[in-house]
């Protein structure tokens, strides 16, 4: 309305001073609305860490349980799927897990607290199927005459290794992730809870 | 115009009616967390046998000042994590054919009982120490301010024997472990967690509450001295 | 700064040569001219504005996680009552947004209340706005479905035994009236096919009806132009540049006094939603923290406070009358009672508008009027049997107050022409 030359001051500073107040206040009343959408306790709960008891399990064998909803693989690996890993390291893009798809503790070759105890969320990383399992090496296993055992994914044909890492050129990008999770003990396992917290 | 808004004024007054039943005060214990931790425990222990509270989570009882061990240690009987509910062992068809039936679900009771004669937490102060021999009942037990009851008077060891004497006053006939002052302030401690369980956030709601007001009595101040600034071309 | 300016500049040049936004931002708001005497009174259509605005809103947020399910879950609770404790404990800031909506559906009736008591002191409904007041009637309609479909959705006692009995007067209609409540219901008892029509109804069918007659009320408001407490026309009087001389620009005058009214409004609203959410049993009641029980009625039901006024009246009709039973007269006394407030502005023949310029006649009648309708509401609260102060019993002061009710409306042609009233000023005052 009024030029720039008639501004009144006084009535402009308590435009600019209700304004902020008023906006302040319009966002602070929305952020409870966004918060609402946050999982819930129910959620929480359900997602609440889960313990596993894995003396049961033999070499070679994999359980699965639930943890969030998703599927964890939890797996004994014999020493000679252990040896293929390093087979693997040239096949696989992220040989060193660099990216972090793992819990620090777990960023190394075996990618596991113990080397032969592989726990990883059954997930793929490229657009959420379950990847299924193929440990049968070689032409029966029905991927390829030198497959060393690892995971295929039914959806676009990503392949892991048997460390979760995956391989050069396949729609997924990144490792299996590996869920935070600890020993209570040889044969106690927790998921989704580690020392640090 | 100001003749009837003042004669508005004498509605409300009718509403002083006077109610039906005389219900004890219970003593507010909002916010004092230890009474609210001992009444947590007497909950679980007393009653959380044959009524649930699902709607309320074990773990929610860090509002009171426990953590999740003291929680897991203490108070997990029901449950097997602090996440869960509290849900209970009795089957509700039994409950039906122990009690007549099926005990209710507790987490919002001290909400549901509240009615013009008092808030709920003081209908249920009064309910539980409101218990008295009746040999013409099944459990033989009767109640004040529930008259037939279907529950027993569970905390009866504690409080003892209570008879209906001269004009319906109730009187101890046998003492029970505590004494009349130790029973009800444990009946007080326990009606405070059922109050507090029934609204979990409603510390956190009147804290909130106060902040708001105040950041609506600062917008206030300066929208009104906005609209005062614009309003003195009106003429 | 400059170039913003300008940049912003063309992009409305843009926009307003595809749609029309300067032009009705200007008609409905920077040269809409409101008569410049406003009062008090003059906030509440805004600040229904607000409160629709508030209900929409947390509307939305309480979807994403009711569940409109009346069957028992693993611990014997509807699924419906118990969701709505899941929002009040488990979902992060439920409590908040759920107060809001509770504490809100009362706002909004306290809100509309006083802004429909605005057109009674001030004759707002009067030619030439009949239509707006029309309209504003139907929105009162639509919110008082909305208030009632949306009550059943907690599935609590009072819900369930409210809409028991609301879908059984409509078994009062003759011959029709039973298989009409069988068919709101769908069920032979209010159940869970009640249960998700009323949240249909609740959440999608009548809010769009309801927006679109608030876009109606306003546009016809807007066209005729606001009424003011002298109840006198300001467009008779123009300045030589077409503007009324007693009008000024709602934006930025009635912009900045609105939004006063709006923050005084959230400080009361706040101290409802923050210290007494429950309202002392008349916003939230007590029997509806009780999980719907259809073996049994609880000892006093009630309708919500808003409704009690017209449920007096319901129950003030105890006459069969040309051999129809009494349930009928008292269902359509009740709807008459709502209808009627619609024909005010053929009702009301007096030379002026505003109260202020009626006679004694006037002055007492509407003082009564309101008296008893507060009264009713109160007796709309209590059972049948209640008696003040032990003494005098209410049912016959409910016949007697109902009687007064339609009285005021069909004696109002005479009474109103009657009045003695005193001369309208040629331009509005400013006390």
């Amino acid at each position: 309305m009024s030029s720039d030359e008639t501004v009144d001051s006084g009535r402009r500073n308590l435009l600019v001073a209700s304004a902020a107040v008023g906006g302040v206040a319009g966002v602070v009343a929305a952020i409870p609305f966004g918060l609402s959408m946050l999982p819930s306790e129910r959620a929480k709960a359900a997602g609440a860490p889960v313990e596993v008891d894995i003396s049961d399990l033999l070499p070679g064998q994999m359980k699965t349980v639930e943890w969030r909803g998703k599927p964890v693989w939890i797996i004994n690996r014999t020493t000679e799927q252990l040896a293929s890993l390093r087979k693997t390291d040239d096949l696989v893009s992220d040989p060193k897990s660099e990216k972090l798809m793992q819990p620090e503790y777990c960023q190394n070759e075996t990618r596991s607290i113990k080397p032969d105890i592989l726990v990883a969320v059954g997930i793929c990383t490229h657009l959420g199927c379950s990847p299924t399992e193929k440990f049968k090496t070689g032409a029966e296993s029905g991927i390829s005459a030198d497959w060393p055992g690892g995971f295929i994914c039914p959806c676009h044909g990503s392949t892991f290794d048997l460390a979760g890492r995956v391989y050069k050129s396949k729609p997924a990008p990144d490792n299996l992730e590996v869920p935070p999770h600890m020993y209570l003990g040889d044969a106690k396992l927790v998921i989704g809870l580690d020392k640090k917290a | 115009m100001k003749k009837f808004l003042t004669a508005l004024l004498f509605v409300p007054l009718l509403a002083f009616a006077s109610s039906e039943v005389h219900l004890d005060k219970a003593p507010d214990r909002s916010g004092d967390n230890a009474a609210l931790q001992r009444g947590a425990k007497t909950f679980v222990n007393y009653c959380l046998n044959c009524h649930s509270a699902s709607y309320m989570r074990y773990n929610r009882l860090t509002d009171i000042g426990l953590s999740d061990g003291q929680i897991k240690e203490n108070l997990l009987f029901t449950a097997e994590k602090v996440g869960e509910p509290m849900k209970v062992a009795l089957q509700r068809a039994d409950g039906r054919i122990f009690f007549g039936a099926a005990p209710p679900d507790l987490t919002v009771i001290a909400r549901a009982r509240g009615s013009e004669s008092g808030s709920g937490a003081d209908w249920l102060y009064t309910y539980l120490r409101g218990f008295y021999r009746d040999s013409e009942r099944p459990t033989g037990w009767n109640n004040t301010v529930f008259p037939n009851v279907g529950m027993p008077h569970v905390l009866w060891e504690l409080q003892g024997d209570q008879v209906q004497g001269e004009h319906h006053k109730l009187e101890l006939a046998n003492p029970g472990k505590l004494s009349p002052k130790e029973y009800d302030s444990m009946v007080a401690d326990l009606v405070g967690y059922l109050n507090y369980m029934g609204e979990p956030a409603a510390e956190a709601r009147k804290r909130l509450g106060g902040f708001v007001l105040l950041g609506l009595l600062l917008l206030f101040i300066l929208t009104y001295a906005l609209k005062r600034e614009y309003w003195k071309d009106v003429h | 700064m400059s170039t913003i300016n300008d940049g912003l500049k063309s992009l409305l040049g843009w926009v307003d040569a595809r749609f029309p936004l300067t032009s009705n931002w200007k008609s409905h708001v920077s040269e809409y001219y409101a008569p410049k005497n406003f009062n008090f009174w003059y906030f509440f259509g805004s600040l229904a504005m607000l409160v629709l605005v508030i209900q929409i809103v947390t509307g939305i947020f309480l979807v994403m996680h009711f569940k409109p399910d009346a069957t028992l879950n693993a611990s014997g609770v509807p699924i419906a009552f118990a969701s709505v404790e899941y929002i009040m404990r488990d979902v992060p800031w439920g409590w908040l947004i759920r107060y809001m909506h509770s504490t809100g559906a009362s706002a909004f009736f306290v809100v509309i209340y006083l802004h429909m008591f605005r057109g009674f002191l001030y004759g707002s409904y009067r030619k030439p706005r009949e239509l707006v007041w029309i309209f504003g009637m139907l929105i009162f309609l639509c919110l008082m479905a909305e208030a009632f479909f949306g009550y059943l959705l907690p599935w609590g006692q009072m819900s369930y035994w409210g809409a028991q009995v609301i879908v059984n007067l409509f078994s009062a209609i003759p011959l029709i009236g039973p298989d009409l409540s069988l068919w709101i219901r769908g069920d032979y008892v209010v159940g869970d096919a009640t249960l998700n029509r009323f949240f249909a109804f609740h959440v999608i069918a009548v809010p769009l009806v309801l927006v679109g007659l608030v876009a109606a009320h306003i546009l016809a408001l807007h066209e005729v132009g606001s009424n003011n407490p002298d109840g006198i026309e300001i467009k008779k009087k123009k300045g030589a540049d077409g503007i009324p001389l007693d009008g000024i620009a709602f934006h930025p005058y009635y912009t900045v006094k609105d939004i006063v009214g709006t923050v005084v409004f959230l400080a009361v609203f706040s101290i409802v939603l923050f210290f007494m959410p429950e309202g002392g049993g008349y916003f939230l009641e007590y029997n509806n923290f009780f999980p719907a029980d259809p073996l049994q009625t609880p000892p006093h039901i009630a309708p919500v406070w808003y409704f009690t006024p017209y449920y007096s009246i319901l129950r003030a009709v105890t006459y069969p009358l040309f051999g129809i039973d009494a349930k009928f007269w008292g269902v359509a006394a009740m709807g008459a009672s709502t209808l009627i407030i619609a024909l005010l502005p053929w009702l009301d023949r007096s030379p002026v508008k505003s109260i202020r310029y009626r006679g004694p006649i006037t002055k007492v009648l509407l003082s009564l009027f309101v008296i008893s309708f507060f009264i009713l509401g109160f007796l709309g609260t209590k059972p049948p049997s209640y008696e003040f102060f032990g003494m005098i019993p209410g049912a016959p002061v409910a016949q007697l107050l109902s009687l007064y009710y339609f009285l005021f409306f069909i004696t109002m042609p005479v009474w109103s022409s009657l009045d003695r009233c005193k001369p309208e000023p040629d331009r509005v005052t400013s006390k």
